[in-house]
C-alpha cells in the first residue's frame, strides 16, 4: 500500500502536467454537472414555494345561510389532505380585490361578489390527482356553485418538475461518462508511459492487484480532488449569484459529501476499466 | 523422479504466422544446466513464453514444478513468477533506477518486508561480482554488467530455475564468457538453468546436454556436439 502511494505521487511528479489536466477536466465536469444540480435545486424550490399557494376555491350559491356554510366546513375539515379552509364572505372579498386590483378600485362597489371558501392542502397532497378529487367532493355540496383550482396551471408545474429531473438524470449520465473517458484515458497515457516497468513487475511476479493499485488510486485521488474542485467552484458560482442577482439555496453538507464521493467513484470507475483493458495489452505485448 | 520441467506433446500455433512448435517432449531435472539452441524462428523464444506461462500451448502439456498449462489460474501465475528467475537478451533494465533499485524492485513487488531488502540487494549484487556500481545507473554501465544486474533481479526471489533468453546476445566475447560463468556458478549453487543461445562456439566448450529446435521441432536432445555444428552450419 505504501508502496502504491508512493507510485502515485511518483506518477504525479512525472507528469504534472498531465494530472492537473486530468483533475481540471474532472473538475469541470463535475462544476457543470454540480451547476445544473443547483438549477434543479432552485428549480424545485421555486417549485415548492408555488406549490404552497396551490389553493382550491369553492365559490357558494347565492343566498346560502351560516348553517349551510357550517355543515361544509364541517365536511371540509373531515377530509385528512386539507391543511386548513377559510370561509371569504363577500363583503372581505371585495375587501381584498379591491387591495388586489387597486387599479380597479372605483369599479369595484356593492356585494356583487360571491362567498368562497379557499383551502390549501397539506405537503404531499398537492399532486394534480389529489387536487381534482378533493375538487370533485366539493362539487357534489349542493351549497357549492363551482370550484376552481387552476388545474392546467398544477399540471404545468409538474409537468416542468418532472422535464427538469429527466434533463438532470441525462445530462448527469453524459458528463459522468464524459469524466470516466477523461481518467481512463490518462490512465492510459501513464500505463504506456510505464510499459517497461509494468512487464518487469509481471516478469518477477508482482500479482495483478499489486500493479492495478497504484493506478486504482491514482484515478480514485483525481477524482476526489476534481469533486473538491468542483465543489469549491460550485459554490463560489452559488454565493456570486445569490450576491448579484437572486437569492439562491446551495447543496446541503450531505450532498456536498455524496457529490465529492461521486467524483472519486468515477475515478475509480474509469480507472478501472482503462487498467484492464491497458494491462492485458501491454502484457500481450510483451 | 520427474524434472523440474516436463513437456509433453507440445504445439503451439498462432493464429497469423502458423506453427511456432510442433511436438515437443521434453525434461529438466532439478538443478540441471541445458542449453536451448536453434537460429532465430526456431520457436525458442515460445518455448521460454510457454515455460513462463505467458502463454499456453495449443495441443500438450506443459509442467513447471507443480504448475500445469492445464490448470493454472492467471491469478496463480505470479506465484511461478517468483519461482523463476527469467533474464533477457535486452536485459529489461529500467533505465531511471540504479542498479541496486532495479534489484530491489523485483523484491519491492513480490512483497518482500523493507528491512530485509536492502541486505538482499546487497548480497546479490555481491554475488553477480557489481557491489561496486551499486548506484550506478544502466546508462552508466557496460552490456555485461548490465546483464549482470538482470541477473541479479532474476535471482532476488531464489528461483529454482533460471530462464536465460539469448542472454549474450548483445555481448561481445569477454563478457559473453564472463556471464556464461556467472550462469555456472549459479547453477553450481542448485538453480537450473536453461539457457538460449546461437552460439555453436560455447556450447562446444561446455560440453553440456543441449536441445536444439529447427522450425518447431526439437531435432535433438544430447550432448554430441560433432551433430550440432554440422546441423547449424548446414541451414545456414
Amino acid at each position: 500500500m505504501r508502496l502504491a502511494l508512493r507510485e502515485v505521487l511518483l506518477a504525479f511528479r512525472r507528469a504534472p502536467l498531465l494530472a492537473v489536466l486530468a483533475v481540471t477536466t474532472i473538475a469541470f465536469s463535475l462544476y457543470a454537472f454540480s451547476l445544473f444540480g443547483l438549477v434543479a435545486l432552485n428549480i424545485r424550490q421555486a417549485l415548492r414555494d408555488i406549490e404552497d399557494r396551490v389553493e382550491i376555491r369553492a365559490f357558494l350559491v347565492e343566498g346560502t345561510r351560516d348553517a349551510q356554510v357550517e355543515e361544509l366546513m364541517q365536511g371540509i375539515g373531515n377530509m385528512p389532505q386539507v391543511a386548513d379552509a377559510g370561509y371569504v364572505s363577500p363583503d372581505s372579498a371585495l375587501v381584498r380585490a379591491r387591495a388586489e386590483l387597486e387599479e380597479f378600485r372605483d369599479v369595484m362597489e356593492g356585494s356583487f361578489l360571491p362567498a368562497s371558501v379557499e383551502l390549501r392542502l397539506k405537503d404531499g397532497s398537492r399532486d394534480p390527482e389529489t387536487v381534482k378529487e378533493i375538487a370533485r367532493r366539493l362539487q357534489t355540496y349542493p351549497q357549492v356553485e363551482e370550484v376552481r383550482y387552476g388545474r392546467e396551471w398544477v399540471e404545468k408545474l409538474y409537468r416542468i418538475r418532472n422535464l427538469a429531473g429527466l434533463a438532470g438524470s441525462v445530462l448527469g449520465a453524459v458528463f459522468a461518462l464524459v469524466s470516466v473517458i477523461i481518467i481512463g484515458s490518462t490512465i492510459r497515457m501513464s500505463i504506456l508511459a510505464r510499459t517497461r516497468e509494468i512487464e518487469i513487475m509481471r516478469l518477477v511476479g508482482a500479482t495483478n492487484m499489486f500493479v492495478r493499485l497504484p493506478y486504482l488510486l491514482d484515478g480514485a485521488l483525481k477524482g476526489l480532488v476534481g469533486g473538491v474542485l468542483a465543489v469549491a467552484l460550485a459554490w463560489g458560482t452559488s454565493t456570486l449569484v445569490t450576491r448579484s442577482l437572486l437569492e439562491t439555496r446551495f447543496f446541503e453538507t450531505s450532498q456536498v459529501l455524496l457529490g465529492i464521493a461521486a467524483g472519486g467513484v468515477l475515478g475509480l470507475l474509469g480507472s478501472w476499466l482503462s487498467v484492464g483493458r491497458h494491462l492485458r495489452q501491454v502484457w500481450r505485448d510483451s | 523422479m520427474s524434472g523440474i520441467v516436463r513437456v509433453t506433446n507440445v504445439s503451439k500455433e498462432y493464429p497469423r504466422s502458423g506453427m511456432a512448435l510442433r511436438g515437443v517432449n521434453f525434461e529438466i531435472a532439478k538443478g540441471e544446466f541445458v542449453f536451448l539452441v536453434g537460429h532465430s524462428g526456431a520457436g525458442k523464444s515460445t518455448l521460454l513464453r510457454l515455460l513462463t506461462m505467458a502463454e499456453r500451448p495449443t495441443t500438450g502439456e506443459v509442467r513447471v514444478s507443480s504448475f500445469s498449462s492445464f490448470s493454472i489460474k492467471p491469478r496463480e501465475i505470479p506465484h511461478l513468477r517468483r519461482r523463476l528467475g527469467i533474464v533477457f537478451q535486452d536485459f529489461r533494465l529500467l533505465p531511471d533506477r540504479t542498479a541496486e533499485q532495479n534489484v530491489a524492485f523485483a523484491l519491492e513487488v513480490t512483497g518482500t518486508p523493507a528491512s530485509q531488502i536492502a541486505p538482499k540487494v546487497a548480497r546479490l549484487l555481491l554475488q553477480v561480482g557489481l557491489a561496486s556500481r551499486a548506484t550506478a545507473y544502466p546508462h552508466e554501465l557496460s552490456g555485461g554488467e548490465q546483464q549482470r544486474v538482470a541477473i541479479a533481479r532474476a535471482l532476488a526471489n531464489d528461483p529454482f530455475l533460471l530462464l536465460a533468453d539469448e542472454p549474450t546476445g548483445n555481448l561481445d566475447d569477454r563478457a559473453t564468457h564472463a556471464i556464461y560463468l556467472l550462469l555456472r556458478e549459479i547453477n553450481a549453487r542448485g538453480t537450473a538453468v536453461l539457457m538460449a543461445t546461437h552460439d555453436v562456439a560455447m556450447i562446444e566448450r561446455a560440453q553440456q546436454r543441449f536441445l536444439e529446435l529447427d522450425k518447431g521441432e526439437l531435432v535433438f536432445d544430447g550432448t554430441d556436439v560433432l551433430r550440432l555444428r554440422a546441423d547449424m552450419r548446414g541451414r545456414k
